[in-house]
């Protein structure tokens, strides 16, 4: 993708927006006396900065690219993401498990873990949680980066360290009270700045309906777009459709994924396990200022996460429609080839002998390093051997013929389409506020968890506020420093990464059974807790290295890589990673259930009934809303947003 | 705490909305995407909501 040339009204917005953000750290600072101030807030926030907070410090930019990426490769059915995977689970943790976290006055997840069962339990949560947050958050650094270095012709290391530091800037002086604030003045950049894209390019499909009508020939036909390998089709309503092409089974659908792992593995173990127990999104909530406000923040954020999909996913399929458009000149950005292959490639196609096409096919083809279209470049080195194309002709035609697409480089793709400057800038602005967004959130939840759950508890107990206020404050300029690293170690080690997030992948599939029975059943015991999320991560790496996905296998049956499974055995093969993902959340989650629940029946539970009152459903007192409005009523509220949610699974049915 | 978020996020769209409607008024070359001066508008309509955001603060 050509670099775009920003001009002063984009800068000017860009200065803006990072001048307030680092104005609203500053402003803050004066407030900052206490340890609880700067890493929970001291608990004073209201509902509705509370709520925004919570949905944008999960609107990192790895969803906006990955959203519009995925609405491009599957259609609406991406939506299930939110209308199954997010909003059932953030009315189940306001209703039924914030009254616990708040209630508690627990100052992390971890904490409340450590109440609910043992220290033992605290240290693998927490351990893991830190780790990986810092690695996310990392991950997320490395794609502005090298996003910034491809777009905008800027230096990988100066875009990497001048967003952290700016992020640094108002973490450290304002602490979570800052994140929070700042993430509600991102959630409106972030909406403002990507809304008129999807305007322009609805208009430019025309409208609604036709974008719809252009995706049904996707649907017949993926292979023209490079979605999928050729011979594949769906029915005609397989990228408009959310409902149907999943309940026709995995190969109906371009996901590869069958009902039941969409409802019981999306739908629950891996939409409650992130909801409901991550310590980034629940700590907003854990800021607010009282129980009700609490128990509405994440309703406040289910109302914008529920129309999200239009904001981040249609920009995908718009995509996907503008493909089947020639008059539009568009295409999925190709897979990523450097300068010097398209060199190479264009010196192959100048040189070709255009009566030995196959030849010149395989010569662009060793050059691109890329799977590409053997029937246009024929066609251009015949263009060529008649009227002598220009290099910069002879490029495009490389370019449109590259069989694999960055499915990533699709939002920006759109936002270079339709965007002059000014609007430009302000777009630009709206992706780099939801990188930030996410890195503040990874880095407060860091350094809250790091202070309290694992310097505090076990390097430092007993010292003075002022001691952990000063720690809070070191651990952030550390967290900061090592996502710096930890984007530096992705850039070099991608297999590495690789590694690590499926570990991480493992490590969260089982948790939510830890949760669930924690809460809602005072039998299950620490001992029970501890060994059967062991038994949940154990039995995940099993499953992982006993199943594999269809195209990880060559002809004859063997794996072809070892990252996506089956490297001790293929016992089954699943049509896609999704699928695989889906299935093994599902299986983790009964297997440490299970374990959790025999080996609690077997053990002794160390703590009273008393000990545990607030800390589960049974035993603590429930909350009576009489003195609150009917629409401040969280399980009204709860019950509303569900049905709002079920109308709109049934118009993309 | 000591902080109305109102008010930062009002004058941030405040200014922004009257930079981008005053450079869409200004530049109209071939600056429109699709037949739509979409600076201009766009710009207007982040000037009225950074106005709202303003009055909301203003009112306490």
């Amino acid at each position: 993708m050509q670099a775009i040339q920003l001009q002063w009204i984009d800068y000017t917005i860009l200065v803006a927006y990072v001048a307030f953000v680092i104005g609203i750290g500053w402003t803050l600072a004066r407030y900052m006396k206490t340890s609880s101030d700067f890493l929970t807030s001291a608990r004073s926030i209201p509902t509705w900065v509370t709520g925004l907070a919570f949905i944008s410090a999960n609107l990192g930019a790895l969803e906006l690219v990955g959203m519009a990426a995925s609405g491009a490769k599957y259609g609406i059915s991406t939506a299930h993401f939110y209308w199954v995977g997010a909003i059932p689970a953030m009315i189940f943790l306001a209703v039924f498990m914030m009254p616990f976290y708040y209630g508690s006055k627990a100052r992390s997840v971890p904490e409340y873990l450590k109440m609910r069962f043992d220290e033992r339990v605290r240290a693998l949560n927490s351990v893991a949680f830190a780790v990986m947050t810092i690695f996310a958050s990392g991950i997320s650094m490395n794609a502005l980066a090298k996003l910034l270095h491809s777009l905008l012709g800027w230096d990988y290391n100066v875009a990497l360290w001048i967003s952290s530091g700016v992020v640094l800037l108002y973490v450290l002086k304002g602490g979570l009270t800052s994140a929070i604030y700042t993430e509600v003045l991102q959630f409106f950049m972030i909406v403002l700045g990507f809304a008129p894209v999807v305007y322009l390019g609805l208009k430019d499909v025309g409208g609604w309906h036709a974008m719809n009508h252009s995706l049904q020939s996707v649907a017949v036909n993926p292979a023209a777009l490079y979605l999928k390998d050729a011979g594949t089709t769906y029915a005609p309503n397989a990228w408009t459709s959310a409902w149907q092409p999943v309940l026709g089974g995995a190969s109906a659908n371009p996901m590869g994924v069958d009902w039941f792992a969409m409802i019981f593995g999306l739908g629950f173990v891996l939409s409650f396990g992130y909801w409901c127990t991550n310590f980034l999104v629940v700590q907003r909530a854990m800021a607010a200022k009282n129980m009700t406000a609490a128990r509405n923040t994440p309703l406040v954020a289910a109302v914008p996460k529920m129309f999200f999909p239009f904001l981040v996913i249609v920009p995908g399929m718009i995509a996907a429609a503008l493909c089947t458009m020639p008059d539009k000149g568009y295409r999925i950005p190709p897979a990523l080839v450097s300068e010097a292959a398209y060199a190479k490639a264009v010196d192959a196609v100048k040189t070709a002998d255009a009566t030995k096409p196959d030849a010149a096919v395989a010569a662009v083809h060793d050059a691109v390093g890329k799977n590409i279209d053997g029937v246009k470049i024929a066609s251009l080195v015949a263009a060529n051997a008649t009227s002598k194309l220009t290099d910069e002709q002879i490029k495009q035609g490389i370019y449109n013929s590259v069989a694999e697409n960055d499915y990533d480089g699709v939002i920006l793709s759109l936002v270079k389409k339709y965007c002059p400057p000014g609007l430009l800038g302000l777009a630009l602005t709206a992706l780099l506020a939801s990188f930030m967004s996410g890195m503040a959130g990874n880095v407060t939840a860091f350094n809250t968890v790091f202070t309290y759950d694992l310097y505090q508890a076990y390097f430092a107990k007993g010292k003075s506020d002022h001691h952990y206020f000063i720690t809070g404050k070191v651990i952030t300029v550390v967290g900061i420093l090592l996502s710096i690293g930890a984007a530096y170690f992705a850039s070099m080690y991608n297999n590495c990464m690789d590694i690590i997030q499926l570990v991480f992948g493992f490590v969260n599939a089982p948790l939510f059974a830890t949760f669930l029975l924690g809460m809602f059943w005072k039998r299950t015991t620490g001992t029970g807790a501890f060994l059967g999320l062991f038994g949940g991560i154990a039995c995940s790496a099993l499953f992982h290295a006993l199943t594999s996905v269809g195209s990880n296998l060559d002809a004859a049956g063997h794996v072809i890589n070892s990252m996506k499974g089956g490297y001790l055995h293929v016992a089954h093969v699943f049509p896609s990673e999704m699928a695989q993902n889906f299935w093994l959340a599902a299986f983790a989650f009964i297997a440490c259930f299970s374990f959790t629940a025999v080996i609690s029946l077997a053990t002794k539970s160390q703590k009273t009934d008393a000990d545990l009152k607030g800390l589960v459903y049974s035993l603590t007192p429930k909350i009576v809303d009489n003195n609150i409005p009917i629409y401040q009523k969280p399980a009204v509220v709860g019950i509303v947003l569900l049905i709002v949610c079920i109308i709109l699974n049934f118009i993309f049915w | 705490m000591g902080l109305d978020i109102r008010w930062p996020i009002g004058l941030m769209f405040t200014l922004i909305g009257a930079l981008l409607a005053g450079f869409g008024a200004v530049v109209q070359s071939d600056a429109i995407s699709l037949g739509i001066n979409i600076n201009l508008i766009w710009g207007l309509i982040l000037l009225g909501f950074g106005v709202l955001m303003l009055l909301g603060a203003a009112k306490g």
